[in-house]
């Protein structure tokens, strides 16, 4: 340059109004870039300006300056402003290009499930691990000692038959499939510390063969409470609390006199079923009782200082009112499908 | 024990027009369980007809009718169904002749089985009604020929209703009686109970008989070797009754309850015995007297000694046999059966009347040795009342008095040995405490009285004596029972109880429960299999030689118990493929069986606990049972779905459900390469933990896929749980984690081509010490680059330090290390 010039506001604006409509007129972030260096770069109008400045005299700088630094702010202001606009439309176009139909996305590893007697024998064991019981467990196959004799099974008693209980060979080993969850009762008490509140879900056998309502191979939960001044009412409340978890609020049970060597008095259970399907009943739902002191002394708790209950009832049976099984044999034979309708939840 | 109603009724108060529903309601109350109701469900005009002519006719088919005219009402009177008085009626039978009064179904009479009786055509006549048989009328099984009223000795008049008269009218009501209630296989007992379940006058049929005398003939027990130390008979009644006349029938009365009480009628000395067994609970048994040879002795059976029973099968007895034995030997089994050489049979003229009280335990050794469960058997294991016999002798006596035309005799023999009638104490408030209830003094007494007790006041409390009928009450909580179910269960009032602080589930049931979800979470399925397997399958993946042998397996072919639970996952497998589901993921907790040693137990006395030797002696004799976690998988992991194809399923499935069980219980496994039995030899590990192994994992050995109809491929692993848990953590402590930056860096190492990977990534985890914060396999390439049989194990390799921004140079450093120590161990070399 070779002479200095004065700068006016006029040629000031036309420069800002040239650039902004350039920004306001660039199509994509590549055009706006492009303008950025005509507007903003070397050898543009802006640029001139700055160079110009320098030559004014004293007395004009400041005046001009501050027109050139406005200048170049509302320029860049409208660049930034342009600048986000177009981004966004342009991550909104990306957007769109990327769209899938997610009804039609894959899965990424198959769907399982629990089998629901577990889930239900987990669920049991919920029940009473919130009211302070602990959860105990014991072998499959069984002394006849543990499975009969210390619950008051008379060795001459019928249900010690060969129609009833599968016997490991030799049978001079005295080993039997245990028949009830009971042997795990007595275990807890020769064990444990009094006082005792034990819940022993687990496996059992009978020599039944396989049918709509039958199996073999089951599943029991018992329940046993060893303290001192437990009483009938006690195991009247346990089980209505439990009835009332398992069936809901309006569930209520009722006892009936039985028989079983290992509870005297002894009662068969029923429960009170709101849910049922075809409308509320009652159900048979398993036998209870207060222990046999025979089966105290066998344990060597002190009958005059201890009292105890204990109830038991089959998973199978419950599974099946509870949530509507209608065939024994759905919940044996595996069948895949049995356990997915169910999932995770009971 | 079935209960008819007209029966019943003779003993305890029964509400007019009551049901057997409503007996069966009240029955229940007091503990006994309700079965089903019986009846003969014959309903309308079913009367008494005289035949009083027939035409025989025979048919095309080959048989031949007759026409019959029937005169079903007195002449000039209406019939029962308000038509004529004589009917033509077509019979198939021909055991009838004119004259013979017979029983006629007239129409709109319904028999057994729903049958309605119309006017209907048939054989060219309109048969209007039906003359019925025995069986027809389900008052027994005869059905050749029809029933000739004169057969029962009946001469009613003509249009007599025949429901009535032959006591049809009646109905059942079956209840199971709980094995300590044997007094109550009785109309007795059920008639007492039942006075307790509604508050009716009951009247105990004992009073109603007044015992006959009997001695003279001769009669020994022997007592020398008792069944654990039991008395082997407390009484035995022998009563004679001379002239019989045993081919007389039947009262209809007694053989319509018989029928209804489920019993076949046999002869009438026999259902006399029969039906004195259901009233008062007394077996009795009728010999021939003039088979007998001398008097009879009860004994113990001796070596090699047989006896042909009434169901006419020689048996060989065994030493602890009771027996009823004459002059020639046995000739019965006491309390089960009676012998054939002394059976009373229609020519039979002087009977011999044995009413006997035996020892439940030693009849029922006999009967279940012998495989001879009769009602008899049945009452006796239960508990007969020792104090009954004489009066059961003597009502059998006055039935065949009455029946059969005898005449008692004073000939008998009456042994009596009763035991002490036992006592129990029952402390005050003791019923009280036990059940929550609080019962009034007048109260329990009222109980006590009604059941049979005697009581009487003894120091803070009652001494109750009781009855000989009740051998179940031997405890104070026996009595409690009583008290209980008779003043009803619904008085029990509802207490929760407050267990102390538990300890929530053990480490052992939240590890089960976090695998077995995370398994399910990850796409696997629970299922449950049977633990019986055959021999064979436990041989395919262990030694079934180890395994628990069943005596009485549901199938021969599945004695043995498992000791793997992979043979039952094939089955379910298999059983999935059968029904079309062929994409399967198939996990399943449960025990295997080990067998242990095979001494004979000595088993503690249960008068007190056990020392802990005798536990453990017996625990000894108890097979080991770990708890194991099996998966099965084939089919494809994924279908083909948009966007990719179907991924098989295979030893990668199995291996990272492994994997999920290790990480639920904190453990990492390492694997080394195995050859498990039953397992693909070349694509199988052993899960290793701290250098032991828990379990295996690998695809199934195609040649044990293709016999189970499985596909080729098949994933499977099996952890012992029990093992795994033992290695568990109790805990994590957490290790600080570094913030500085880390340096990255990739390393490709050619080894053999049957060097493990993992073993090469060890040895570089190792050579490169604590900076390395972690290596992963990214490649195994095996191919034209590298030279033939090595691959080129690539891994990525990430350090950090703890106090410092590592350099690149320090972190090849380590590298180098790792590299070096896996030059050594493997011969790796850097791939160049």
């Amino acid at each position: 340059m070779s002479k200095s010039e004065g700068i006016i506001q006029a040629e000031v604006d036309k420069a800002i109004e040239a650039a902004l409509t350039e920004i306001t007129g660039s199509a994509s972030l590549a055009d706006l870039k492009k303008a950025k260096g005509s507007i903003l770069g070397e050898g543009s109008t802006l640029a001139g300006f700055s160079a110009r400045l320098g030559k004014l005299p004293g007395d004009q700088k400041a005046e001009a300056g501050k027109m050139v630094g406005s200048a170049r702010s509302k320029v860049t202001e409208a660049f930034e402003a342009r600048e986000s606009e177009l981004s966004s439309l342009e991550e909104a176009k990306l957007l769109e290009k990327e769209a899938i139909d997610v009804t039609a996305v894959g899965r990424i590893s198959r769907t399982g499930a629990r089998h629901p007697l577990t889930l239900l024998q987990e669920k049991i064991s919920d029940v009473f691990v919130g009211m302070g019981w602990e959860i105990a467990e014991g072998p499959e196959v069984e002394s006849e000692w543990f499975n009969f004799d210390a619950l008051n099974f008379d060795a001459d008693h019928p249900a010690r038959a060969m129609q009833d209980t599968f016997f490991v060979e030799p049978t001079e080993q005295k080993l039997v499939l245990r028949t009830h969850t009971s042997p795990v009762q007595v275990r807890s008490m020769l064990e444990r510390p009094l006082p005792i509140y034990v819940l022993c879900p687990g496996r059992v056998f009978r020599t039944d063969e396989l049918d709509a309502t039958h199996t073999p191979v089951f599943h029991q939960v018992e329940g046993l409470a060893i303290d001192k001044g437990l009483s009938m009412a006690d195991l009247r409340g346990t089980l209505e609390h439990f009835a009332r978890i398992m069936f809901g609020e309006d569930a209520k049970i009722r006892l009936r006199p039985s028989f079983f060597p290992f509870t005297e008095p002894s009662a068969e259970l029923d429960v009170w079923y709101p849910g049922a399907k075809g409308g509320p009943r009652w159900v048979e739902w398993g036998g209870c009782g207060m222990v046999n002191p025979n089966v105290l002394r066998a344990s060597g708790i002190d009958q005059e200082v201890y009292t105890g209950f204990a109830f038991g009832m089959g998973i199978e049976r419950t599974l099946m009112f509870r949530n509507e099984v209608s065939d024994m044999r759905d919940m044996v034979e595996g069948d895949v499908r049995f356990s997915q309708q169910f999932g995770m939840v009971l | 024990m079935r209960i008819p109603l007209s029966w019943l009724g003779e003993y305890v108060e029964l509400p007019a027009e009551v049901t057997a529903e409503a007996v069966m309601d009240q029955l229940v109350r007091v503990g006994f369980e309700e079965e089903a109701v019986h009846s003969f469900d014959v309903s309308g005009p079913v009367v008494v007809g005289q035949v009083l002519e027939f035409v025989a006719e025979p048919q095309a088919n080959g048989k031949t009718i007759r026409w019959c005219q029937v005169q079903v009402a007195p002449q000039g009177v209406k019939a029962a169904d308000g038509g004529d008085s004589i009917r033509g009626i077509v019979c198939g039978a021909s055991n009838f002749e004119v004259g013979d009064k017979v029983v006629v179904s007239l129409p709109g009479a319904v028999l057994p089985g729903n049958f309605a009786i119309s006017a209907r055509s048939t054989y060219g006549h309109t048969s209007d009604g039906m003359i019925a048989s025995g069986r027809e009328l389900n008052l027994s099984d005869d059905h050749n020929g029809i029933l000739i009223l004169a057969s029962m000795d009946l001469d009613p008049e003509v249009g007599t209703d025949a429901i009535e008269l032959l006591g049809l009218f009646d109905s059942a009501a079956e209840i199971n009686v709980l094995p300590d209630r044997g007094y109550c296989l009785s109309i007795r007992g059920v008639a007492r109970e039942y006075s307790h379940a509604t508050g009716s006058k009951y009247q105990d049929p004992v009073g109603n008989v007044k015992p006959v005398a009997g001695e003279g003939f001769g009669l020994a027990v022997q007592d020398g070797a008792p069944i654990r130390g039991r008395k082997t008979s407390q009484s035995f009644i022998l009563r004679t009754a001379t002239g019989v006349d045993a081919s007389k029938p039947t009262p209809t009365w007694m053989r319509a309850r018989l029928k209804l009480a489920g019993m076949r009628s046999i002869s009438l000395p026999v259902d006399i015995t029969n039906y004195v067994m259901l009233e008062l609970g007394q077996p009795v048994h009728a010999y021939d007297l003039d088979k007998i040879k001398g008097g009879l002795t009860v004994r113990r059976s001796r070596k090699g000694e047989t006896l042909k029973t009434l169901d006419g099968q020689v048996r060989k007895l065994h030493e602890e046999d009771l027996l009823i034995t004459d002059e020639s030997g046995p000739i019965g089994l006491a309390g089960v059966m009676g012998g054939a050489s002394t059976e009373v049979s229609n020519s039979t003229k002087n009977i011999l009347i044995e009413a006997a009280h035996f020892d439940s335990i030693s009849i029922a050794r006999s009967a279940r040795r012998h495989k001879l469960f009769s009602e008899a058997s049945k009452r006796y294991e239960r508990g007969v009342d020792p104090k009954v016999g004489e009066i059961a002798a003597a009502r059998v006596v006055h039935l065949l008095e009455t029946h059969a035309g005898a005449a008692s005799s004073s000939i008998g023999a009456t042994f009596e040995n009763f035991d002490e009638p036992s006592q129990i104490f029952l402390p005050k408030g003791f019923a009280n405490e036990l059940v929550g209830v609080e019962y009034g003094a007048a109260e329990i007494e009222k109980v006590l009285t009604e059941i049979g007790c005697q009581i009487s006041a003894s120091d803070g409390g009652l001494k109750v004596v009781i009855p000989s009928w009740r051998p179940d009450l031997t405890h104070k909580t026996d009595l409690v029972e009583e008290i209980a179910r008779i003043t009803g269960y619904d008085r029990i009032p509802s207490r929760l109880p407050v267990a102390p602080p538990g300890r929530g589930l053990t480490r052992e049931q939240s590890f089960r429960r976090t695998a077995l979800n995370s398994l399910a979470a990850a796409g696997c399925t629970e299922v449950l299999s049977y633990p019986f397997v055959s021999s064979g399958s436990n041989d395919l993946f262990g030694d079934s030689a180890k395994a628990v042998t069943l005596a009485n397996p549901i199938q021969e072919e599945a004695a043995q118990l498992r000791i793997s639970l992979i043979p039952g996952l094939i089955e379910t497998a298999r059983r999935n493929l059968s029904r079309g589901l062929t994409e399967l993921a198939l996990v399943e907790h449960g025990s295997v069986f080990i067998a242990a040693n095979t001494k004979t137990p000595v088993f503690p006395e249960t008068s007190s606990k056990p020392s802990p030797e005798q536990i453990a002696a017996l625990e000894a004799g108890i097979p080991q049972q770990p708890k194991h976690l099996s998966g099965l998988f084939l089919g494809s992991r994924l279908g083909q779905q948009p966007g990719s194809k179907a991924i098989s399923a295979g030893v990668e499935d199995a291996l990272q459900a492994a994997r999920l069980v290790g990480q639920a219980v904190g453990v990492e496994f390492e694997l080394r390469q195995s050859k498990p039995k039953g397992l693909h030899s070349g694509r199988s590990a052993d899960l290793m933990v701290g250098g032991e192994s828990v379990g295996f994992v690998g695809e199934l050995n195609p040649a044990v896929s293709k016999a189970s109809d499985l596909p080729r491929t098949v994933g499977v692993f099996e952890i012992n749980l029990d093992a795994l848990f033992a290695t568990a953590p109790d805990s994590v402590s957490a290790k600080p984690l570094g913030t500085l930056p880390a340096a990255t860096q990739d390393l490709s190492l050619v080894v053999k081509s049957e060097t493990p990977a993992a073993k090469v990534l060890s040895a570089v985890r190792e050579g490169a010490g604590e900076l390395l914060e972690e290596i992963t396999l990214t490649d195994d390439y095996r191919g034209t680059n590298v030279p033939e049989g090595t691959k080129s194990l690539t891994f990525s390799l990430r350090f950090r330090a703890m106090d410092r921004t590592l350099t690149q140079a320090e972190a090849s450093e380590s590298r180098d290390a790792g590299v070096e120590l896996a030059r050594q161990r493997f011969d790796a070399e850097i791939r160049s």
